[in-house]
């Protein structure tokens, strides 16, 4: 059977790896080829890199990085961030991503979703969603800009949605959760994965081994990413991984 | 040498960025004159089976893989182990029959694609126990020449080979260090 997978995700600002708590506060921890190769040494299953420079300089490091990194080591690289175009998508491919992600601009153009998975197949279209719970609403929502501005659009509705369109994953992060390390939207996740046939990759909250086998035991998403506590080796993926296969979760060792 | 048909279909960058790492010299080419001298041929593909047929077609290279397919260690890569075969659902099309059977889409209760990392059953150590990376909705119907299976809700052959055409459906240059591995002993021999 597929592997659960732990997913370390780097984001990438001018080229270098930075990484904020909720969302703010960056701060520079090291070069992504470097951290990248040390992952899959550690035995990553998956990288995903996120470009937030929004700057056309931070861009073309951006595909430095994915290059040298494609060169390096052989696990599946996901790519986001100032994703707009099919054009952007086969650049980034081209350079050695396997998959991209795409965020504001599926929400902007949702048929980019549709075009791009035609195009290059469902199976390399990741969206990502950035959602929210709104206590007055009783609901969740999508957010952007870095979680930093709220829309109309209801979470759940916008999933499905996606799914639709030829999505071929979601990569969901929980606002809420995000940064403070009391573990994954649990409630979330459960109910987006009843909802769609598609692998979901977690996103938010982790802070020890227990939350990803909770996130595992408590919901059917594929996989779990997380950035600082592995960045700064709060939780080392070789010990993750035996932990989560202790707890009978099938994961890859290496 | 190795040469690596390029018929435009998929992305090879990854292909070639394994080789560089086993440090094979590689040439991209899809004509036999080209590749004759070859020690292995690499049969890349992503992507749609009666597209990257009609592409064969269109840019009359069929002759060229066959006759290479005569003599050279041959492996096909995913879609490209897929067109080894004699015929697929995916667009109802012929393949370049070099090994019996058909290409069916996946019948299993689990969701498709198959997508992720799982795990290899084998005779052969190299493959056995190991985890690779796989991404496809369609596979090969029967195991008959399977030296690698993979359990997705049904049997996936994962490595198929006759004589010297080898098979692989999953990605060895997105398996990890294992994977490139595996595709050094294709190449060399050692499946």
């Amino acid at each position: 059977m597929i592997k659960k997978r732990i997913i370390p995700c780097l984001d990438v600002k001018e080229g270098r790896v930075v990484k904020g708590v909720n969302f703010v506060g960056l701060r520079d921890v090291g070069d992504p080829v470097e951290l990248a190769t040390r992952y899959n040494a550690e035995g990553a299953d998956e990288l995903v890199l996120l470009d937030i420079s929004k700057t056309q300089n931070g861009h073309d490091l951006m595909i430095d990085v994915i290059r040298e990194t494609a060169k390096a080591l052989f696990i599946p690289l996901t790519i986001g961030g100032g994703i707009s175009t099919v054009d952007d998508i086969r650049q980034l491919l081209n350079a050695g991503a396997d998959k991209v992600s795409v965020n504001s601009a599926a929400l902007r153009n949702p048929e980019l979703i549709r075009e791009a998975s035609e195009v290059f197949g469902s199976q390399c279209i990741c969206v990502a969603i950035d959602v929210k719970y709104d206590p007055d609403a009783t609901d969740y929502f999508v957010h952007t800009h870095g979680g930093s501005k709220k829309t109309e659009i209801r979470a759940f509705e916008w999933i499905e949605q996606c799914a639709a369109l030829g999505a071929g994953e979601f990569l969901i992060t929980s606002m809420d959760h995000d940064g403070v390390k009391q573990g994954f939207d649990i409630d979330f996740l459960a109910r987006a994965n009843k909802m769609v046939d598609i692998p979901i990759i977690a996103s938010g909250g982790a802070g020890n081994a227990a939350h990803f086998t909770e996130l595992f035991q408590e919901t059917g998403v594929s996989a779990g990413l997380a950035a600082s506590i592995f960045h700064n080796k709060e939780v080392e993926i070789k010990d993750l991984k035996e932990d989560l296969h202790q707890s009978e979760i099938e994961v890859r060792f290496i | 040498m190795i040469g690596i048909i390029d018929y435009s279909l998929g992305n090879i960058q990854n292909i070639k960025n394994a080789l560089e790492k086993l440090e094979y010299e590689y040439i991209l080419s899809s004509k036999y004159e080209d590749l004759k001298d070859c020690d292995a041929i690499l049969l890349p593909g992503v992507g749609h089976f009666g597209n990257a047929m009609e592409t064969i077609d269109r840019l009359d290279i069929k002759w060229d893989l066959l006759k290479l397919a005569e003599t050279k260690r041959f492996i096909g890569i995913c879609l490209g182990m897929q067109l080894l075969f004699e015929e697929s659902a995916e667009g109802d099309a012929k393949g370049l029959g070099l090994l019996p059977g058909r290409i069916i889409r996946m019948k299993t209760p689990h969701p498709v694609p198959h997508l992720g990392w799982n795990t290899l059953t084998s005779t052969n150590p190299v493959l056995d126990g190991k985890d690779v990376y796989f991404v496809h909705s369609f596979m090969a119907e029967s195991t008959e020449h399977a030296i690698a299976t993979a359990e997705y809700g049904v049997t996936v052959p994962a490595v198929v080979k006759k004589g010297n055409i080898i098979g692989i459906q999953f990605h060895p240059e997105k398996s990890g260090d294992l994977g490139v591995d595996m595709l050094k002993q294709a190449i060399e021999g050692g499946l």
